[in-house]
C-alpha cells in the first residue's frame, strides 16, 4: 500500500437502481489496485454497497466520503432523507419498511443494516427524523 | 464443476463470459435476495437466481462472484449483459426453473459448502 492517505467522494442517486453500486465499485477497484487483502476488500465492500442501497432507496440519495489509510478504510454515506425514528428496530434482522417495489429489484429483506454491522469492524449509524442519516463504516485493513 | 459442466447440466446458454468456461466452481448459491447471498455466502460460488436486476450484477462484483445463472428462462436486458461483461462476470441463462435447476447440480455432485456454513 501507498503512504498517502486517499480520500474519495461520490454522489449516490436516488431512485436509480441501475446506478446504485456503482460508488463501492469504484471503492473496490481502487482497493486492488492498493493490493489489499481480498477478504477485507469483500467486507468493505459489502458493507459500503449495502449502505449505499439504503440511501438509493430509503434516503433520497446523498453522498459516500471514503478515506483510505494504511490500517484502515472509513466509510461515511449521508442523506437528507426521513431518518431513522428506532435504530435498535432498524437493526434487527428481517425489519424493513422497503416497498414491494424494492423488494422485487432484491432488497428490502431488513438484511442491510444486520449485513453492515457484519462485515465492519466498527458501524456508527446517526440519524434524525425529519433530517436524515449518517452511516459510517470501519474496516480494518 | 468445471462451468462448461454447469452449461451442459442446465442445458444453458452462455451470454458472455466464454472465457470463463474451464473455470472451476466448487459450490452454488440459489437465491433471489441478494441482501441473503452478502449475509452468507462465504466462497467464490455460482449464483442460480430468478431475479432479473443489474443489483445481481452487482451483488456479484461486491462477492467475488464469477459466474450467474439465470433460471426459468428470463429475457435479460442488454444492460445487465453489458455490466457483467465490464466486471468479467460469465452469465448463463437456462430454461430451467430454480428448483430444477438446482437439483440439476446437487445431483452431479454441486455441493452448498462454503455458502451456509
Ligand atoms: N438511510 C436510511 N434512511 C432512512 N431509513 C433507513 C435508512 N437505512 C435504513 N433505514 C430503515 O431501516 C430499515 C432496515 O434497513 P436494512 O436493514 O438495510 O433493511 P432494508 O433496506 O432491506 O429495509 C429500513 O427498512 C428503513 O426503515
Ligand atoms: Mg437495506
Amino acid at each position: 500500500m501507498s503512504d498517502g492517505i486517499i480520500r474519495l467522494k461520490f454522489d449516490i442517486l436516488p431512485n436509480d437502481m441501475s446506478a446504485a453500486g456503482e460508488a463501492s465499485s469504484g471503492v473496490k477497484k481502487v482497493l486492488n489496485q492498493l493490493g489489499v487483502e481480498p477478504q477485507k476488500i469483500k467486507k468493505a465492500a459489502i458493507a459500503m454497497y449495502e449502505a449505499e442501497i439504503n440511501a438509493v432507496i430509503h434516503g433520497g440519495g446523498g453522498i459516500a466520503e471514503v478515506v483510505i489509510d494504511k490500517e484502515y478504510i472509513e466509510v461515511k454515506i449521508r442523506d437528507e432523507g426521513p431518518g431513522i425514528a428506532d435504530i435498535e428496530l432498524a437493526m434487527q434482522e428481517g425489519y424493513s419498511t422497503a416497498s414491494d417495489e424494492i423488494r422485487e429489484m432484491g432488497f428490502g429483506a431488513g438484511m442491510g443494516l444486520p449485513n453492515m454491522k457484519r462485515y465492519s469492524d466498527k458501524l456508527v449509524i446517526e440519524s434524525e427524523v425529519g433530517k436524515g442519516t449518517t452511516v459510517t463504516i470501519v474496516v480494518n485493513l | 464443476m468445471k462451468v462448461s459442466e454447469v452449461v451442459n447440466l442446465l442445458e444453458a446458454e452462455v451470454l458472455t463470459g466464454e472465457e470463463s468456461l474451464d473455470m472451476e466452481v466448487s459450490a452454488a448459491c440459489g437465491s433471489d435476495l441478494m441482501s441473503d447471498v452478502m449475509a452468507y455466502v462465504k466462497e467464490n460460488v455460482l449464483l442460480l437466481t430468478g431475479l432479473v436486476s443489474p443489483q445481481v450484477v452487482r451483488t456479484a462484483e461486491m462477492m467475488d462472484i464469477k459466474v450467474i445463472a439465470f433460471v426459468r428462462g428470463k429475457n435479460l436486458p442488454q444492460s445487465i449483459i453489458d455490466l457483467a461483461k465490464e466486471k468479467g462476470i460469465a452469465v448463463l441463462r437456462t430454461k430451467h426453473p430454480m428448483f430444477i435447476s438446482c437439483g440439476k447440480l446437487y445431483s452431479a455432485g454441486m455441493t452448498g459448502r462454503g455458502v451456509w456454513d
